[in-house]
This record gives structure tokens, C-alpha cells and sequence, in this order.
């Protein structure tokens, strides 16, 4: 005999509840929190540290960091004297809310305005699980190729910036083949209201419009929470 | 490879649920919107692994992937996501809102009994 059992339950749910505390927390403390993802190697770290140096009398910024093993990130960023936590996930291809709940007991939380968390690099994964941020940044480098969103739709539908890097690339005649009207199609199809800034975290090109950004969603967070 | 950590989910949920109806279960299904990226070889390989020695071992899973939806602007039509052209089948706007897309959810577990 067989018996079927209607369980109607969300898998991730112990995530969830953790990812909704997380959130209660930030916005009891007025800090906003977005979650950078991207592939391995798009430049998430160099637009932290080039972010946070420029903007340290204006904003002040906390990093949490996640790689599948060693503090390398984790030390870039202290080396711009912002605090950070390195979570080592130990073969794990995502951060879980779990892990930045514990990461945010480490951060001198109520001295900052800004929580970066920069996930694992992996353009899939991350994206499923919710830590509790208030929105996702998508990175992706121009030498990673202009049909990223078209192949992997969920962050770019899901992200409320998308920093496309590594732009000076581009003025190096025909060294990388990237079309940022394709990307800029493909994305808005996915996500109307996602802003999409051109940038260079090397030579500081479009980052004026990334701080500007970023001020103005400080500002509004705390102004509504 | 998040197909680890929702196994290891569907996993303490099954035996939950196993204990508490006192029997084997054989099977379960599962449903997913498009952006919760599952892949169902993945999702089924990370399961009977975890599921090893435990009375879920030899379950099968089945999984139901639901289209991510978007609502005509124009004439309220709800229709499926289609990245190549999005556009309303009714009346061909390509004006449109994202619906929420599904979550992923354990909507129904089989058991053996006596």
C-alpha cells in the first residue's frame, strides 16, 4: 500500500528564518546591506577596495567575505583599514544566512552604514539563497563574455545594480568582443528597474555614478527605516 | 552545486515527516521556478548520496519546474517568460511586469505502509 502526503512546505525555510533575521537586525540598526555576486575573477574585491577608499569620509563600509578557502579578500580590505570577516565556506559555493548571521556578530555593525557581503564567486548558486541583505549587485566583467545574462538570467533578474567592470578593456582595440547594448537589452528584458553602470574599478572609470548610487541608497534606507 | 544544500533540506524534512507517519517513504515531489536554478541530475545525484543509509535511501524525486510568469502591461494577460522575445501572446506588448517567481517547495511525499 501506498500513502501520499501533501507537505506544501518551502525547502529552504531554516535559511529563510535566518535571512529574515538577518534583515529585522540591519534595518533595527539602520545599516543598509547589499550581497555582490558575480563570477570568480570579475573584480568584486577591486571595486570594494577602490569604493571603500574613495568614499571613507562619506560612507563607512563593512565587508563580509566569502571564499571557498583562505582570508586573501579579507585582507584587501583591512588593508584599507575598513573592518571585515572572512567566511571560509570550506567547499561550499554559496554564503547561507547562517554564516552571515555569525559574520555580523564579528562586524563593529553599529560603527558603519554600509554592509557589503561579497559572496563566493558563482554566478549560480548564491543567488538562490537569501542572507538577509537588502539588494543583490550584480558584477560581470566584459572578458566573461556579453551573453552571460541570457545564460544565467536569475541574478541579473534579481539584482538592483549590475556593474558591468573591467571596461577599459574595451578601448584596447579589439582585445575582448563585449557589446554592452546586448547586455543592456537582454537584462532589461529580465529586470526593467535594474541600473545598469559601465565601469572600470581600475582606472576609476563610471565609479562617480556607482557612488552616487550608493549614497543616495544609504540615505533612503535610513530615512525609511 | 546549491543542490547539495537543498538535498541536505529535503532530506531532514523526509525523515521529519517519515518518523512521524511511521513509514517508508518512496517517493517525493518537488516543484521550482526557473530561478532557483535546480538541476534535476544534480538535485537527484546529491540526494542518493546524503540519502545513503538512511530510511530515505532509494527515494525518488520528482521535480516540476514552473515558468517564470509576467503580466501584460497592456491587456493584463499572464503569459510565460520567453528570454529570446518576451512579448504578450494576446496582443504582442512587449510591455510587461516579472511575476514573483515560483519558490522552491516539497509539495508531496509517498510512503509505503504496511
Amino acid at each position: 500500500m501506498k500513502k501520499r502526503v501533501n507537505v506544501g512546505k518551502k525547502i529552504l525555510i531554516a535559511n529563510e528564518e535566518y535571512a529574515l533575521k538577518n534583515s529585522q537586525f540591519l534595518a533595527k540598526q539602520k545599516k543598509l546591506c547589499l550581497n555582490m555576486i558575480s563570477s570568480p575573477g570579475s573584480g568584486k574585491t577591486t571595486i570594494l577596495v577602490r569604493t571603500i577608499s574613495e568614499l571613507k569620509n562619506k560612507i563607512k563600509i563593512g565587508v563580509i567575505e566569502g571564499d571557498i578557502q583562505t582570508d586573501i579578500d579579507a585582507k584587501r580590505i583591512k588593508a584599507t583599514k575598513a573592518p571585515a570577516v572572512q567566511i571560509e565556506t570550506g567547499g561550499s559555493c554559496h554564503l547561507s544566512a547562517a554564516q552571515v548571521s555569525g559574520a555580523l556578530n564579528n562586524l563593529p555593525v553599529s560603527d558603519l552604514d554600509l554592509i557589503f557581503i561579497e559572496n563566493v564567486g558563482n554566478l549560480i548558486c548564491p543567488t538562490a539563497f537569501e542572507l538577509g541583505e537588502w539588494g543583490k549587485i550584480a558584477v560581470l566583467s566584459v572578458a566573461e563574455g556579453d551573453d552571460k545574462p541570457a545564460k544565467y538570467p536569475a541574478i541579473f533578474a534579481k539584482s538592483k545594480v549590475l556593474l558591468i567592470n573591467k571596461i577599459d578593456l574595451l578601448s584596447i582595440g579589439a582585445l575582448v568582443d563585449f557589446d554592452i547594448e546586448r547586455v543592456r537589452a537582454d537584462v532589461r528584458k529580465l529586470n526593467k528597474d535594474i541600473k545598469i553602470l559601465p565601469v572600470s574599478a581600475k582606472t576609476g572609470q563610471g565609479m562617480a555614478d556607482w557612488y552616487d548610487w550608493l549614497k543616495e541608497a544609504v540615505k533612503i534606507y535610513k530615512a525609511n527605516n | 552545486m546549491h543542490e547539495t544544500m537543498v538535498a541536505e533540506s529535503l532530506l531532514t524534512t523526509i525523515s521529519a515527516e517519515s518518523t512521524k507517519q511511521n513509514a517508508k517513504p518512496v517517493s517525493a515531489k518537488i516543484s521550482c521556478g526557473m530561478l532557483n536554478a535546480i538541476n534535476d541530475e544534480v538535485l537527484c545525484f546529491a540526494f542518493e548520496a546524503i540519502a545513503k543509509d538512511t530510511p530515505c535511501e532509494g527515494m525518488k524525486l520528482e521535480i516540476e519546474h514552473k515558468p517564470l510568469q509576467c503580466k501584460c502591461k497592456n491587456c493584463d494577460q499572464t503569459f510565460d517568460f520567453e528570454l529570446c522575445r518576451p512579448r504578450c501572446p494576446k496582443c504582442k506588448s512587449e510591455e510587461f511586469d516579472l511575476l514573483p517567481d515560483a519558490p522552491l517547495i516539497l509539495e508531496e511525499i509517498e510512503f509505503e505502509t504496511e
